[in-house]
């Protein structure tokens, strides 16, 4: 006696319709479309790259495209480059990222017909992937106090330094989730911690108002504290591997009394000091072109000589106190020789030419070094600049409806990505400071943000308690990552893109990984 | 000339009595022996004008004390703006931390397992079945049987809520005993909010009065929060929570409560 299957309950129905709707949404390109063709120009120079080429719509896919590009750039097999292709339309303005293929990006839209020639502009991505970080790998627990300031070694993954609330710094071993050193020596909380770009040494500014410098091997103090600031740092930054002095690397540090101090960190005296701003100074960057960088609450951006300690330029723009500055260098300063091969120079000279490539490989726009430079304030707008053609700001860059906290490029220097307290992470176009999208999702105010080293990933950190790992691309929700237990002041991810550091006000830090 | 400045034109016309300033000081020095005698020796409503008028006096003394004392303290500069350590992003920023201290409160408490089942009013005096109802019996089928009941206490009534009809109607609940909001404080903070009532977890009483929304003293409430912002550890935005009411309000006519954290 056979039974009859019972008829599908609703349930089942809504689920095989919806499966059987989103299996029909898998695109596909009609075929008889013919060719279209298509010419590529350099991102970078703006230049044009081979003939334009006659491309069958069908098989008109990122895929192909970036064989078709090694191919006209007679790259070898084994060193095949991925690119990002990107449309402009010549009108409006407007740039549309190729997703998937031609048809679906262009042609569907109707922005461009078969007709037409399609001028594509690539830009090159990094060979390697960075995957996102979807699980936590260690909670550790030991500093006494909230984490203030979390920064991973430009050497690996597997160091990490943090700055607390106890007034220590601690260093951490990530891949055993083990301290490593406690840096006692401050007085009061530990607000800014900065590895130089070697990875030797480790500074740390406090609201003892001193700067102090340790090893980084050994967690020991190299000298006292370094004193001068008459109120607490609020930011460090080291000089440029490449622009550095043999054996003599330097220091700046900014701080809430309106002066930077230039430190010389041998003979832990001050080089110069930097006197001119009105306000506290929040954000210091050191740009590999050797200048100075400062960002303060008095409205201005200004711009410094360190060798004399002489003003070049003051960027006057903002309608209220400016919270960050990122430079669009930043991550090459940062990482200096470290690749992502992880392949280290032998000799010091060998290391300072493979630093200042890097550094010249990241900033040459048009043949030209260009250093670019963002700033966020509180007037809630950002402006995009570049201080080496202008006094005035290149683009900007509106759209949060609240204080914007952090801004940083993203290390190929085509994405900015800001962080509101209107819980919204935005981004933007580098070069032209163009809005993108929206990233929402946080329920609180976004602290920080990080780009992963191949910059197709970006990670943020909220008041709300979590984490959340962003897809560039898509604008969508890569991986959300709750698990702090208050609000995590700091993030970072490492410049290899193993892992991610955070700390917060739950005083545990966590290693996040793939 | 005003009709009633009769003294000042007098003093104007003639010069103060000589001894004027003795005797307002004399006046003066009194006054305190005067209020003393006022305050143990009146009887009945002039009692109670008297203490009204110097309970209002006491309140302006203390906050012109209050003042004084903060207007004399000798500010140093405080050497950390804050106790809890904050990021530099955060310094120099006035921020709005009442609810998010209230978040993390709210942590740390349930941290403590014990603390869950702890409410802040564990006992409360019971009512009676009289008390709470009364019989309704308008209409002669609804006399002979009194099966219809209404409610003397405050409800609460939910948005969707129809009436029945007539017929089958047996509790009704008074339109102008009807809460939608509670004065919800936070116990450790001490912040007073007032927030919209979501419905009633549990009367204390009776698991029927639950049912009904009564309010009375000791019932949980669950109120919307999510005004306050306070997050979930997952990073989602909490919006209801439990609160027990502090009052009797069908004596004070509002409905206050305290946060179960």
């Amino acid at each position: 006696m056979a039974t009859v299957l019972p008829p599908p309950s609703k349930r089942q129905k809504v689920a095989q319709a919806e499966k059987a709707r989103e299996q029909q949404e898998i695109q596909s390109i009609p075929s008889g479309l013919g060719s279209v063709r298509v010419q590529f120009f350099d991102q970078a120079t703006g230049d044009a790259t081979g003939p334009a080429v006659s491309v069958p719509v069908v098989d008109a896919n990122i895929k192909n495209l970036e064989t078709l590009l090694n191919t006209l750039q007679g790259n070898d097999d084994d060193d095949r480059v991925p690119y990002r292709f990107t449309y402009q339309s010549d009108k409006e303005g407007q740039t549309i990222d190729i997703l998937a293929d031609l048809y679906h990006s262009l042609l569907q839209p109707g922005i461009k017909t078969t007709e037409d020639t399609v001028s594509l502009y690539y830009t090159p991505q990094a060979v390697f992937r960075v995957k996102a970080v979807s699980r936590c790998a260690a909670s550790i627990a030991g500093h006494g106090e909230a984490i203030l300031a979390t920064s991973f070694s430009p050497v690996s993954s597997s160091t990490m330094v943090s700055g607390s609330g106890d007034s220590t710094a601690r260093v951490w071993d990530c891949d055993t989730g083990t301290p490593l050193h406690t840096l006692k020596g401050h007085t009061s909380w530990v607000l800014a911690v900065a590895y130089s770009p070697n990875g030797a040494m480790i500074a740390t500014g406090s609201m003892d108002n001193s700067v102090r410098l340790w090893d980084a091997k050994k967690g020991q103090a190299l000298g006292g504290p370094m004193k001068g600031h008459t109120k607490w740092i609020t930011s460090l930054a080291w000089e440029p591997y490449h622009v550095q002095e043999t054996g003599r690397p330097r220091l700046a540090s900014a701080s809430k009394d309106s002066t930077v101090r230039v430190w010389d960190v041998v003979s832990k005296r001050i080089d110069t000091v930097l006197t001119g701003h009105k306000g506290s100074v929040t954000c210091v960057r050191w740009g590999g072109t050797g200048q100075i960088y400062t960002a303060s609450h008095d409205k201005t951006i200004k711009i410094w000589n360190p060798k004399d300690g002489t003003l070049i330029q003051t960027l006057t723009a903002h309608a209220h106190r400016v919270n960050h500055l990122a430079l669009s260098t930043d991550f090459a300063l940062r990482t200096a020789y470290h690749d992502h091969t992880g392949k280290v120079p032998e000799s010091d000279s060998e290391k300072v030419t493979a630093a200042r490539k890097r550094f010249e490989q990241a900033a040459t726009v048009n043949n030209k070094i260009v250093e670019r430079l963002v700033s966020a304030s509180d007037d809630f707008t950002m402006y995009l600049w570049d201080p080496s053609s202008s006094n005035k700001p290149v683009a900007r860059l509106l759209g949060h409806q609240k204080e914007v906290n952090h801004v940083t490029f993203s290390p190929d220097m085509a994405y900015i990505a800001s962080a509101g307290f209107d819980n919204h992470v935005k981004l933007w176009n580098g070069r032209d400071g163009k809005f993108i999208t929206t990233l929402r999702g946080h329920v609180g105010a976004v602290y920080q943000c990080c780009f992963s080293a191949d910059s197709r990933m970006l990670v943020s950190s909220s008041k709300d308690t979590t984490l959340k790992v962003w897809d560039v691309r898509t604008g969508k929700l890569a991986m959300d990552l709750p698990g702090h237990r208050d609000e995590v002041f700091a993030v970072d991810w490492s410049p290899d893109g193993q892992k991610v550091g955070s700390g917060g006000k739950d005083k545990a830090i966590r290693i996040w990984r793939n | 000339m005003p009709q009633n400045e009769y003294i000042e034109r007098w003093q104007k016309q003639h010069g103060k009595r000589l001894d004027h300033d003795e005797r307002t000081r004399k006046r003066q020095a009194r006054e305190s022996h005067k209020q003393s005698h006022d305050a143990q020796n009146l009887r009945g409503l002039r009692a109670k004008l008297y203490q009204q008028k110097r309970h209002k006096e006491k309140i302006q003394m203390k906050k012109r004390i209050k003042e004084q004392e903060e207007k004399n303290v000798k500010s140093s500069a405080p050497d950390e703006p804050s106790k809890t350590p904050l990021p530099q992003y955060l310094l120099d920023r006035s921020q709005a931390t009442n609810a998010k201290a209230l978040s993390s409160a709210i942590k740390d408490k349930r941290n403590e397992k014990a603390a869950k089942f702890a409410v802040p009013l564990p006992k409360v005096k019971g009512i009676s079945e009289e008390e709470m109802f009364k019989v309704v019996n308008t209409g002669k089928k609804t006399h002979k049987k009194s099966w219809k009941r209404m409610i003397t206490k405050p409800t609460f009534v939910g948005n969707d809520f129809t009436r029945r009809p007539v017929k089958y109607e047996r509790f009704i609940r008074p339109m102008g005993l009807r809460y939608k909001k509670a004065n919800v404080t936070h116990p450790e903070l001490g912040v007073t909010v007032q927030l919209p009532i979501l419905s009633v977890k549990k009367n204390p009483q009776n698991p029927l009065y639950t049912q009904l929304g009564v309010l009375t003293k000791g019932t949980i409430v669950e109120v919307n929060v999510s005004e306050l912002g306070l997050v979930t550890t997952s990073g989602k935005v909490v919006w209801g929570k439990w609160a027990q009411i502090t009052n009797v309000p069908e004596n004070d006519g509002c409905v206050n409560a305290v946060l179960l954290v």
